[in-house]
């Protein structure tokens, strides 16, 4: 029997352009032992286009999921999704109005009463599994990555309702990178808005954006970003190509999962982690690691070459 | 902006309106800007967000509901985090949003088209379908160009990765979240008559 368990909410995005993040998730929580246990007949949190519509129609669709978990007897939710989480949050808020929860129930099949609390999964891993048994299950140490933690607009935010880390500052990834122990930069723009909600619909707004994010990461001396949020993933690594046409920039920063990260550091395969769906390429920076082992004896000369 | 002149002008029956359907005061705002300093979309606003606040205070309608601004609002809660006075400003955009809706006054069509296009994806397949979203948007609301663009773009890169499916979870979606929709529809509705 694994020693945590939690229902999980993967959200539409990591069944499709994410998977990446869902399927290092997972390798991760597995190697935590960690259950994950998935409300049958889940569906769309809502995300940003429902709140902009409406906020009884954008509980609904956050809340039919939060009462599929409210029929497991299962107290916490957990999402790697920020965007979903935010929906949750505010779902959960917004029903503490009663006439705003019956609005809400009258349009669902079946009822939420309100007793599921939802977590990111990055803090479930910053607070209930904490750094130290990450630290204990680090295998391999990666020597070349310079890693700019992005976590984002909303993973800390509105700070009413995340009631986690800090909403300018925040430093949960930070800190768990560092178990891993990666050098990981002072990164100013660790909150700031990347722009990906525009990407469809106001292209250069975005791209103007992503540009500030890759910048500001290539500024604190950065060689790959590691982000939580899928959005931003998305943004940051599949438009570099098409923003250093515009700029003449030369930007080639691998945009990566904080939980590859954290996967990799434990021994997991490359291919166990979809590390070869991101698009910037990160063989290259992941080439050299080192057995903890050595690191910690001082003996910081002899690299192993990575399996894959 | 022009001078006005706030005794004739000022629409009091639109504060009133705004302050009942959001919960928000914007009396509070005392225009320090912290919102608008912090704003990463306030290059492209048409009225920075703090004005569009003044301007909420003041009642002028109409410049706000054909504003860009309340378009080109991301929801990133910069603004809420850092106002002073703790009033939700992304929350206050979003409020505006769906006046603007409902009294059909939209200045950023393919903003707003997109968010319908991916809601009639969720209604349609119950979680979000990229690939049905996408065609929605080109053949339901005509973004032809820039979604083909897009394509062409964006497909190569998915599909050598394995990133892009051609058939949603399920090909018929949940009933229920289905019944979300129309519910809510019935639920408009009524309040429009009253």
């Amino acid at each position: 029997m694994a020693e945590k368990k939690y229902a999980y909410y993967s959200g539409c995005s990591q069944e499709t352009s994410s998977k990446e993040y869902d399927i290092s998730l997972r390798a991760v929580m597995k190697a935590l032992d960690v259950e994950l246990v998935e409300p049958e007949g889940w569906s769309c949190c809502g995300s940003t286009p429902a709140h902009t519509v409406n906020h009884v129609l954008a509980a609904a669709l956050a809340a039919r999921n939060l009462a599929l978990v409210e029929k497991m007897n299962m107290p916490v939710l957990t999402t790697p999704c920020p965007s979903c989480l935010t929906a949750f949050k505010e779902a959960n808020h917004r029903m503490e109005n009663d006439s705003f929860k019956k609005d809400v129930n009258s349009l669902l099949d079946n009822p939420y009463n309100g007793t599921v609390d939802a977590k990111s999964s990055l803090q479930i891993i910053y607070e209930d599994i904490g750094l130290e048994t990450i630290a204990s299950k680090v295998k391999y140490v990666f020597t070349e990555l310079k890693v700019a933690p992005y976590y984002g607009c909303i993973m800390n935010r509105p700070p009413a309702l995340a009631k986690f880390d800090d909403p300018e500052n925040p430093i949960a990834m930070d800190k768990i990178l560092s178990a891993l122990g990666l050098n990981v930069c002072d990164f100013a723009f660790k909150t700031e808005c990347c722009g990906a909600g525009y990407g469809y619909t106001k292209k250069d707004m975005m791209k103007e954006l992503t540009y500030k994010v890759l910048d500001m990461a290539r500024d604190a001396g950065a060689n790959c970003i590691a982000v939580a949020c899928p959005v931003c993933q998305m943004n940051l690594d599949l438009n570099q190509k098409e923003i250093n046409k515009d700029r003449g920039s030369d930007f080639n920063m691998p945009v990566i999962y904080f939980t590859q990260l954290m996967g990799l550091a434990f021994g997991c395969s490359p291919k166990e982690l979809a590390i070869k769906k991101l698009i910037v390429n990160p063989d290259k920076l992941l080439k050299n690691r080192m057995l903890k082992s050595e690191t910690d004896k001082g003996q910081d000369k002899e690299k192993l070459k990575a399996s894959a | 902006m022009d001078a006005l002149n706030l005794t004739e002008k000022t629409d009091w029956t639109f504060i009133e309106q705004f302050k009942k359907e959001s919960g928000d005061n914007p009396s509070l705002c005392y225009q320090c800007g912290n919102c608008t300093a912090g704003c990463p979309y306030t290059h492209y606003f048409d009225y920075p967000v703090s004005m569009i606040m003044r301007l909420l205070q003041t009642g002028q309608k109409e410049t706000i509901l054909n504003s860009k601004a309340i378009w080109l609002c991301a929801t990133c809660e910069t603004c809420t985090t850092r106002c002073p006075c703790e009033i939700d400003v992304a929350h206050v955009m979003d409020v505006l949003r769906h006046i603007a809706r409902r009294e059909n006054k939209v200045a950023e069509k393919g903003v707003k088209s997109f968010y319908d296009s991916f809601l009639k994806s969720v209604k349609l397949f119950s979680r979000m379908y990229e690939v049905g979203m996408i065609m929605i948007y080109m053949l339901r609301y005509g973004y032809m160009l820039s979604a083909a663009k897009l394509g062409m773009d964006i497909g190569p890169k998915f599909l050598t990765r394995g990133k892009l499916s051609f058939f949603p979870h399920e090909l018929m979606g949940n009933a229920e979240v289905a019944r979300i929709f129309k519910k809510y529809r019935k639920m408009e509705k009524e309040r429009a008559k009253k």
